[in-house]
């Protein structure tokens, strides 16, 4: 506590101050809703009218479909992928080309959108005039875009929570007999789970909210459910889209309360 | 296990994400490099390789170093990204100094009201930002309903409004940091400064500040490095005049369909970012 220091008091007036900010938008947004007005964050009374015309939009619902099949296939790639780099960082030990092998698993991290997004196109657009593959783009090239991002994250996680294990744990097991398969299973793997839980949740996240990457890599087949939102807000808002939200957030509230349980889970062990 | 299989098996671990890494991440990065010396064409995909009978395309690194247009996308995306890290660093450092201070039963409960806003997604969270700015929007109705205005105010497509997504963005990004440094301090420091008779604001200048110096740098990269590539929110937000980096990429990109010129805008946003990346690196390297 700093009793006599005088900062308790701003800090606290700060910390309420930047939560009013980052609340504010958000909570117009979801009473607005529900409101029955044509111009959006006009009060028209209590209605339900935005959420049954997202019902009837096809459009949305198609792209919502084709996000949601993305962002489930890109996170579990993700997972695997960046499971076995985290390992692989934390606990490979020494072999030619690791400060390579660190810069490249760390750099979708900090590459911009447009850049990750161009690059990518690129090697698509190259690879497919030189092998036929990928024909045309869509959910796949989506997909393994999104993956390679997930993956960053989730190897970020994973190795930051080896880090804090001691090895001697899959050396005793190894020790006492058990194979190395048999140790990654039934040592490591546990041990690793809940930062691969947090780590699906996080790709699965960043797979529905990306707009740049996805647009670069789709082709007129693919188009997501942040490229419709996008083009719906370019055009002038619709009360549509804060009915959308809201949705997203109910969706992501259960989601985050399963993140909550796998931090505990992340204590516990 | 049988030997042969395990033969097989043992280098997977190690070979899968090198392969991963070599094709989606190294690849991808040298093709942009490449293409950037392509020329452009009448053709689907609109590229001419470098290697083609014509030799490599030279033109689109000079247009894009002597161009003032260019210049100007990339020193406008440089004052975008340290106005928006420092208002992030202005918000976010007196919350972060809040959530330190609070009861340790509090702390997760605030932790999670930080986040949560941000559960609605991006481009959710603009669209509401377009609906409280624009003309008819909540603003300028709560101000036009107490008559302080007659006509609406140009909120959005501004400057303001620009900064103002940015930083609602890209807070949470530097709390979290700030929080970090700020909760590993020992407060008793600060209470011996104020013990021996320093004012508040000689205790927040002479200790709390220092000790933080190391976290609020961290932040301020950590806001600085994705916001100096952002596409979408100058575009929804900013004004027809914000030709951000990110921005005329994505126009050379997608209208002009010069994919050349957006090749080297990237390898060239890439090297500019070079310099911040390592520093935050050396900075998380040392805490």
């Amino acid at each position: 506590m700093s009793r006599g220091t005088g900062q308790g008091g701003m800090a606290r007036l700060g910390l309420m101050l930047g939560l009013g900010f980052l609340w504010l938008p958000v909570l117009l947004l979801a009473g607005y809703a529900f409101s029955g007005s044509r111009i959006p964050f006009q009060w028209g009374g209590f209605s339900l009218r935005w959420f049954a015309a997202l019902a009837e939009n096809e459009r949305l619902l198609e792209a919502a479909w084709l996000s949601l099949r993305v962002a489930l296939g890109s996170a579990t790639l993700a997972v695997l992928l960046g499971g076995a780099t985290g390992w692989v960082l934390a606990r490979r030990g020494p072999f030619r080309g690791r400060a390579l092998f660190g810069v490249l698993a760390g750099a979708p991290l900090v590459l911009p959108d447009v850049v990750m997004g161009l690059s990518l196109l690129l090697l698509f657009v190259l690879l497919e005039g030189a092998t036929g593959w990928p024909a045309g783009r869509g959910a796949t090239t989506i997909l393994l875009a999104h993956a390679t991002i997930g993956a960053a994250y989730v190897a970020v996680l994973a190795q930051a929570r080896l880090a804090e294990m001691a090895p001697e744990l899959e050396e005793a097991a190894r020790d006492l007999g058990a194979g190395p398969a048999t140790a990654f299973a039934t040592v490591t793997l546990p041990l690793m789970a809940p930062s691969l839980a947090a780590g699906w949740l996080l790709a699965f996240t960043l797979s529905l909210d990306d707009v740049v990457v996805a647009s670069f890599v789709s082709g007129p087949a693919g188009t997501t459910l942040p490229m419709v939102v996008f083009s719906m807000l370019r055009l002038g808002l619709t009360p549509e889209v804060n009915a959308l939200a809201v949705i997203i957030l109910a969706l992501a509230g259960l989601g985050g309360g399963l993140a909550l349980l796998a931090m505990r889970g992340l204590r516990s062990l | 296990m049988h030997a042969a299989l395990r033969a097989i098996l043992r280098p997977l671990p190690l070979a899968v994400p090198s392969l991963w890494l070599a094709l989606l991440v190294a690849a991808p990065l040298l093709v942009v490099l490449v293409l950037a010396f392509a020329w452009p064409a009448e053709s689907v995909p609109p590229i001419a390789p470098p290697w083609g009978a014509e030799g490599p395309n030279t033109e689109p690194f000079a247009l894009v170093l002597e161009d003032s247009f260019y210049h100007a996308a990339f020193a406008q995306a440089a004052l975008v990204a340290a106005g928006t890290a420092a208002l992030c660093l202005l918000l976010g450092f007196p919350m972060a100094m809040g959530l330190a201070r609070a009861r340790p039963a509090w702390r997760l409960p605030l932790l999670m009201a930080v986040l949560l806003p941000f559960w609605t997604g991006f481009l959710p969270r603009l669209g509401a930002w377009i609906g409280l700015l624009r003309d008819e929007g909540w603003v300028n109705t709560v101000l036009q309903s107490l008559g302080l205005i007659t006509d609406p105010l140009p909120l959005l497509y501004s400057w303001p409004a620009l900064f103002l997504g940015m930083a609602h963005a890209y807070l949470p990004f530097a709390v979290l940091p700030l929080y970090a440094s700020l909760s590993r301090r020992d407060p008793a420091m600060e209470e011996a400064a104020a013990d021996l008779g320093a004012t508040p604001w000689a205790v927040f200048r002479t200790v709390t500040l220092p000790l933080a110096a190391p976290g609020a740098a961290a932040a301020f990269l950590l806001v600085f490095i994705p916001a100096a590539g952002e596409y979408v929110i100058p575009e929804l937000l900013g004004p027809p005049g914000a030709q951000l980096v990110g921005r005329v990429l994505w126009q050379e990109f997608f209208q002009n369909r010069d994919w050349p010129v957006a090749a080297a805008l990237a390898v060239l946003l890439l090297l500019a970012l070079l310099l911040p990346i390592l520093l935050f690196q050396r900075l998380e390297a040392r805490r």
